[in-house]
């Protein structure tokens, strides 16, 4: 698709409708930015032993997370070298190899071609210079495991940029630095175009009006938080990254634990541990709490909940949602799982009621007139901060305005797809 | 039953009949349809459990997700949501009528009698059509000279793949 579409579809306070609805531009998007860019695929302690491995993907892509025998991690396609069955059927296991159901063909958990029956049809053993597709670059930040299909680009520390902050302050409130991805996934269908869902995700803007019906009902400090006075800002973190950045709030409560709406009194153990591994560091630590962040173009890491972004088709995506485990907290896990229960996926008091939104916000954006949805709101009042990031008030798109020009720099760039 | 605290044995306890339980049952199924929250929340005692697994039947619901797990007090928060008028999966109401089967009842525990049945339930909305179906555990008791449920779990047959929006009662 030529780049000057892009430019006219594309505008510093508008988008056009048809971007969430032409499934050209979807299959742009596969090629230029699913199929290239760092995409976010699993976690480590989801294949914690050798030998493990879990099912995930990259956009419509099969992709199989495995530890190899010697713990190194790999992104395979699941997709056999001989006539492309699938080579893995279970969602997770464990095993040292994969074998084709359909011819019996076996990979290592490496992608090694390890065999063929019948292997004089092929003039012997190991004559074929086959094997299971790899996803070229792995990366692994903080335990977070990403997959980029193209060979060559920028690092994951360059495409994560000013995000790989958040993971860290995400990290950080484990007493072991370390999270933990344990409890299942939540896979929740929106009939919608991926973009709706991850412009979403820093709007400080609807809060107030699709989570209305339980903030009147529920004992929540959420809504305050993107409230007109509040004193929260939303960030264009770069690369297509945005927060909500909650911590003016916190520290204005100025309570440890304020941030996950209890005391530390309901926590005692692990306010302890926490005091007890990072001293006088612990209380700027405990009110702050967890980052909220939109990890371009898939992550999404809200407090205690992290979704994964899958689209399937120009208006079909799926959200894969689970709850952030701290290593060493048990006392927190417990709380953080059932509030995220509650929350999140399918019958979530909060997400149902987004995708109710994502899906009449499909429809929408395919009626002609106006044409454009509009993403001027806070452009008047943004600042730049310390760090030379744009900020702009809770309830200002400034983070969409940070995932358009990010978006568009990739659809716009040169150069192949793989 | 995982997770299912057993109670204390009560000789005085009397037997529920499948024809009550049936009867229970279908009652419940019609309130939940009709989205009568008042009448569905009374049929819950205070210990509720109301749960629908994900990721398989069985699973440790304290240290796995679920699409629904509910207590007593988090029932009453997702009906007053529901009663606000704007819970927007639910506005308008989704059109629903489930058929309720194959009842069994399958033990007593203490005062309490288990019951298993299987369910189809169509829902209709803007969105389209969409079946729901699998298998209902009822924990059922007699509170003050009535059927109540303790424990309700919805086992989906497609509990481990991609769901739609559930706004309405299960």
């Amino acid at each position: 698709m030529p780049s000057a579409r892009y430019d006219a579809l594309i505008q510093p306070t508008r988008v056009h409708g048809s971007m969430y609805t032409a499934p050209e531009i979807f299959a742009d998007e596969l090629a230029k930015i699913w199929y290239r860019t760092w995409v976010y695929v699993g976690h480590v302690s989801e294949i914690a032993e050798p030998n493990d491995y879990v099912r995930k993907n990259i956009g419509p892509q099969d992709v199989i997370m495995t530890r190899d025998a010697d713990g190194e991690v790999h992104l395979l396609l699941n997709r056999c070298a001989h006539r492309a069955n699938l080579v893995c059927e279970a969602d997770k296991g464990n095993s040292s190899s994969f074998r084709c159901p359909y011819h019996g063909w076996t990979y290592r958990n490496t992608g090694d071609l390890l065999g063929y029956p019948f292997h004089q049809g092929y003039g012997g053993r190991g004559k074929l210079e086959l094997g299971l597709g790899r996803v070229p670059r792995v990366g692994v930040y903080q335990g977070f495991v990403f997959g980029s299909l193209a060979a060559e680009g920028p690092t994951l520390l360059e495409h994560l940029g000013a995000a790989a902050g958040e993971i860290d302050r995400l990290v950080r409130l484990s007493p072991e630095g370390e999270i933990e991805v344990t409890t299942g996934f939540l896979k929740h269908r929106a009939r919608a175009n991926w973009k709706l869902l991850a412009e979403n995700e820093t709007d400080g803007y609807h809060p107030q009006f699709v989570h209305a019906s339980v903030f009147s009902v529920a004992q929540s400090g959420i809504g305050a938080l993107y409230g007109e006075k509040s004193t929260a800002v939303t960030r264009n973190l770069g690369n297509g990254h945005s927060e909500n950045d909650l911590r003016p709030e916190f520290r204005r409560l100025g309570v440890p634990m304020g941030w996950f709406g209890t005391t530390e009194a309901k926590v005692p153990q692990y306010v302890a541990r926490m005091r007890e591994v990072h001293g006088d560091a612990a209380e700027e630590i405990l009110i702050d709490g967890a980052p909220h962040v939109m990890i371009f173009p898939n992550l999404f890491i809200a407090e205690i909940q992290m979704f994964t972004i899958q689209p399937l088709a120009v208006d079909l995506t799926v959200q894969h949602v689970t709850a952030v485990q701290l290593k060493g907290a048990p006392e927190m896990n417990r709380r953080m799982l059932q509030q995220c229960i509650g929350s999140v996926g399918p019958a979530g008091l909060l997400l149902a009621d987004d995708t109710e939104m994502y899906e009449r916000n499909q429809t929408g954006v395919a009626e002609l007139r106006p044409e454009w949805v509009d993403i001027r709101r806070g452009l008047g009042r943004e600042s730049v901060d310390e760090h030379g990031f744009t900020v702009g008030a809770a309830t200002d798109e400034t983070g969409m305005r940070g995932f358009w020009s990010h978006y568009k720099s990739l659809m716009t760039a040169d150069g192949a797809a793989r | 039953m995982t997770g299912l605290v057993d109670r204390p044995a009560d000789a005085a306890a009397p037997d529920l009949d499948i024809r009550t339980v049936e009867q229970f049952l279908y009652r419940e199924a019609r309130l939940a349809d009709e989205h009568d929250y008042d009448g569905w929340e009374s049929l819950w005692t205070d210990d509720a459990v109301y749960w629908v697994p994900a990721n398989g039947d069985d699973i440790d619901r304290m240290a796995q997700m679920s699409v629904i797990h509910d207590n007593r007090n988090r029932i009453s928060t997702r009906l007053k949501q529901l009663r606000t008028g704007r819970r927007h999966a639910q506005v308008p109401f989704s059109r629903l009528r489930r058929v309720v089967s194959n009842v069994e009842i399958l033990g007593r525990e203490g005062s309490d009698t288990m019951v298993e049945a299987n369910f189809v339930l169509v829902e209709s909305r803007e969105r389209g059509k969409e079946i729901w179906a699998g298998r209902y555990t009822y924990r059922l008791r007699i509170v003050d000279g009535a059927v109540r449920m303790a424990y309700k779990k919805v086992a989906l047959v497609d509990n481990a793949r991609v769901l739609p929006t559930l706004g309405f009662l299960i």
